[in-house]
């Protein structure tokens, strides 16, 4: 998981910060709440920066250290923005002994960022995933909502071009 | 959707709707036809709602609504041949859908009755007769129980479930039997636990019955967080039929004591969270979750919990403490959590696909469960078929088939006519089975045998082109990156074990560095705090036994015999090939290649940065890896 912080600066709005602490006071008293609150905030600002973590601590009055530890923990959450396309290669185990590593790779390389980071004009981030369970379609990566399957390394060029 | 309270009420239900999906089950002809387009991960990948989109707009076109009824379904398993499309009575079978082909088949077929060959399962086509899914050779080798409605009914529609004889498991559970009754039927049919470990269903439910007498509440928990990498029949069940799993989670919560349960499920999986989201809706609408079932004492409510990407969750106590809302770390056992589960209180938790046998046990009877399978593993048991495999999909075989059958005969082998070389199970906790143990019948115990383990049951078919240490260090990266990093023989040891695997492919190891490793492996299997940890030197420990000579290789000759690890290869250009064209040289990024023209050019290994540039531009086959 990648942990370095990124350069954008935060840029939430009052809406944005109103529906959260809506969400918070209906649900911070069920049962382990803290993770369905985190999975809501992750859906309006699509991370979890520490301005965001900071109001669900105060919130639900625990520490912002709890809530810090639980993001970090898990995969899903990220505390850096996304691009404006998501990019996900599986690297599963049906996907990587077909070759999704390389593709992975070459992704790298062309976008000039590593896996978890951001290209500095916010279009494309860049990640590695667990098994989409499109087992059948390997290798398969991810832009957003649109999957690519049975890849070689030679298409990454073209579902670039699609995007710019 | 009304109350169901009796058993009259569901029974009218069935009664309605087993008309609707006649025509599929049945194949019963009433001048209506079932087109069924598969709706599940693999399929919606490839594009079938598109499918939909395109039939629903020519069905109306020319004039047959009414007459072809659209189904929306769950996974059918043929995932490499999708989007799927399979029209009923007659039951043929359309592959590899685009949206161009439908003006087509709904044309000729669907208003004329003449099926479209060209766009058929090739397998199904012999000449003029046209046959159904169930006589090809993927399907005719399969027993489907934990399946048996995926690919059948809309998932969406509870009186389609209903139809199936869905929910008269919890009626006759809560109405005539006892809840020792229910467990013993569990315990008498020997269903064991599908999430890996094979620790006995039955035994579990009584224990979380006895074991804590006086409890003010209990739980029932479902495993959804399918991790293992390649593996997706929880996915499906869930996708395809998400009733089954629901009405056996009341059944568990009947037979333990509890009114509440949880299903922990992966936010992956969106269609899956989505179909479960409308699934609880409709059981609590018509009653069948919620307060006094059936008119029962018998209360039982369900809620959804996503993970958030953490293998580890899998490990029984790490989701607990996840679904608490904690960082999703495991703690050790005892006490275990039929004494002390989720928030404190006594808790089964079970898998998906272990659930989804429960009704078919309690409606069929445990003898007739305990009829299928080996001696101590019963059952039929769903494999995610994947990697070199030509048919990737998912497949169910009763317990003992083995290995052969399921990769040579429903897998149909391994593409680009090359060698089988291993197949995985088990994921990051199991093992490679080499050839010579492919004839041994698959059950758990037999797995533990050859160093491997059924895990969750995904299984990843690998050829002559894998190099055997290279997936060994995949999946300890794998496990280094999940590793929760709370113990530290798993925190710190698997991280060790990946510089060695590291070193061995980059060929700066020595023979030393294999016995350290070996050795390093047993003593994280002794001492690590969860399952997680103590299988994880299970890829590691399976391709030392069973692929030692490629390790070797790897150490003392520099070599990788897969030509996998780039490190150790070379690439040459073989002289009696190379005709002197110089087209490589001008091609080489780095300028390693010289020689003169119209004689044979050579590399210059200590430049070379191995990038392939030139083999695949030679027009001779000239330059090789090796």
């Amino acid at each position: 998981m990648a942990f370095k912080k990124s350069a954008v600066p935060f840029s939430g709005t009052p809406e944005q910060e109103e529906k959260l602490r809506k969400i918070i006071a209906e649900h911070k008293d069920d049962p382990g709440a803290l993770m369905p609150i985190l999975q809501q905030a992750q859906e309006i600002y699509g991370y979890l920066p520490i301005e965001v973590q900071t109001i669900i601590a105060e919130e639900m009055d625990i520490s912002l250290e709890k809530v810090y530890g639980v993001v970090t923990f898990y995969a899903q959450f990220s505390i850096n923005p996304k691009g404006k396309y998501k990019i996900s290669v599986c690297l599963g185990t049906a996907c990587y002994v077909k070759g999704s590593g390389d593709i992975y790779n070459k992704l790298q390389e062309k976008l000039g960022i590593a896996g978890g980071e951001i290209t500095p004009d916010g279009k494309f981030s860049l990640d590695a995933c667990r098994c989409i369970g499109a087992c059948g379609l390997a290798p398969v990566l991810t832009v957003n909502e649109d999957v690519y399957g049975r890849l070689t390394v030679d298409d990454v060029d073209k579902i670039l071009e699609k995007y710019n | 959707m009304n109350v169901i309270k009796t058993i009259d009420e569901l029974n009218a239900v069935k009664a309605a709707a087993a008309e609707v999906v006649a025509t599929r089950v049945e194949g019963k002809d009433n001048g209506v036809k079932d087109v069924l387009v598969c709706g599940g991960t693999g399929c919606t990948s490839s594009g079938s709602m598109k499918i939909i989109e395109k039939l629903q707009e020519e069905l109306k076109k020319n004039g047959l609504e009414g007459k072809v009824n659209i189904i929306k379904t769950g996974c059918f398993g043929l995932c490499a041949l999708g989007p799927i499309m399979i029209v009923y009575p007659e039951g043929t079978f359309y592959s590899k859908m685009e949206p161009d082909h439908i003006p087509e088949i709904v044309e000729q077929h669907l208003k004329n009755g003449q099926p479209v060959k060209k766009y058929l399962y090739a397998e199904t086509v012999d000449g003029d007769v046209i046959k159904s899914l169930n006589d090809t050779a993927f399907y005719a080798k399969q027993h489907r129980v934990a399946l048996r409605n995926c690919g059948l009914i809309s998932p969406e529609h509870i009186e389609e479930y209903i139809a199936r004889d869905g929910y008269q498991a919890l009626y006759k559970v809560l109405t005539s039997m006892s809840q020792d009754d229910v467990i013993n039927t569990v315990l008498a049919s020997g269903l064991r636990g599908r999430g890996g470990a094979g620790f006995p269903t039955g035994k579990k439910w009584q224990l979380a019955k006895d074991l804590v007498k006086d409890a003010d509440q209990k739980y029932v928990c479902c495993n959804a967080d399918e991790g293992d990498p390649g593996a997706f029949m929880d996915r499906s069940v869930l996708e395809g039929d998400p009733h089954a799993v629901i009405e056996a989670m009341a059944i568990a919560g009947y037979a333990i004591g509890a009114n509440q349960g949880y299903i922990y499920v992966r936010a992956e999986y969106p269609i899956a969270v989505e179909r479960l989201k409308i699934a609880i809706a409709q059981a609590e609408e018509a009653g069948l979750l919620g307060d006094n079932i059936f008119g029962t004492n018998f209360s039982f409510r369900l809620g959804l919990r996503l993970g958030a990407g953490a293998f580890v969750c899998g490990e029984e106590t790490a989701l607990m403490t996840s679904i608490e809302g904690n960082r999703g770390e495991p703690r050790p056992r005892p006490p275990f959590p039929a004494v002390k589960g989720l928030f404190g209180k006594p808790t089964v938790l079970n898998n998906v696909e272990t659930y989804a046998n429960i009704c078919q046990i309690i409606l069929n009877g445990a003898e007739w469960f305990a009829s299928m399978g080996t001696e101590k593993s019963k059952g039929t048991k769903v494999f995610a078929l994947g990697g070199k495999i030509h048919n990737t999909g998912l497949v169910e075989v009763p317990m003992g088939t083995t290995l052969r059958t399921v990769i040579e005969e429903i897998g149909g082998g391994i593409p680009n006519g090359k060698k089988f070389k291993a197949a995985q199970t088990g994921g990051p906790s199991g093992g490679c089975i080499p050839p010579e143990h492919l004839d041994i019948p698959i059950d758990y115990d037999n797995l533990i045998a050859i160093g491997s383990m059924m895990g969750s049951g995904g299984l990843i078919v690998m050829d002559e082109d894998n190099c055997m240490v290279d997936i060994a260090k995949f999946f300890l990266e794998f496990t280094v990156d999940e590793s929760c990093g709370k113990c530290t023989p798993c925190r710190i040891g698997t991280k060790r074990m990946y510089e060695m695997l590291d070193k061995i492919t980059k060929g700066k190891a020595t023979m030393e560095d294999l016995d350290k490793l070996e050795k390093l492996c047993y003593y994280i299997k002794d001492n690590a705090l969860c399952g997680l940890g103590q299988t994880a030197p299970n890829p590691v420990l399976s391709t030392m036994r069973y692929f030692r000579d490629e390790y070797i290789a790897h150490v003392k000759d520099k070599k990788c015999p897969a030509g996998v690890c780039k490190d150790l290869l070379q690439i040459q250009i073989v002289p009696e090939k190379c005709k002197g064209c110089s087209l490589c040289s001008k091609k080489c990024p780095v300028g390693a290649i010289s020689g003169e023209i119209k004689s044979p050019f050579v590399i210059d290994q200590s430049k070379c940065i191995k990038c392939g540039v030139c083999m695949s531009n030679c027009k001779f086959g000239a330059i090789v890896k090796a």
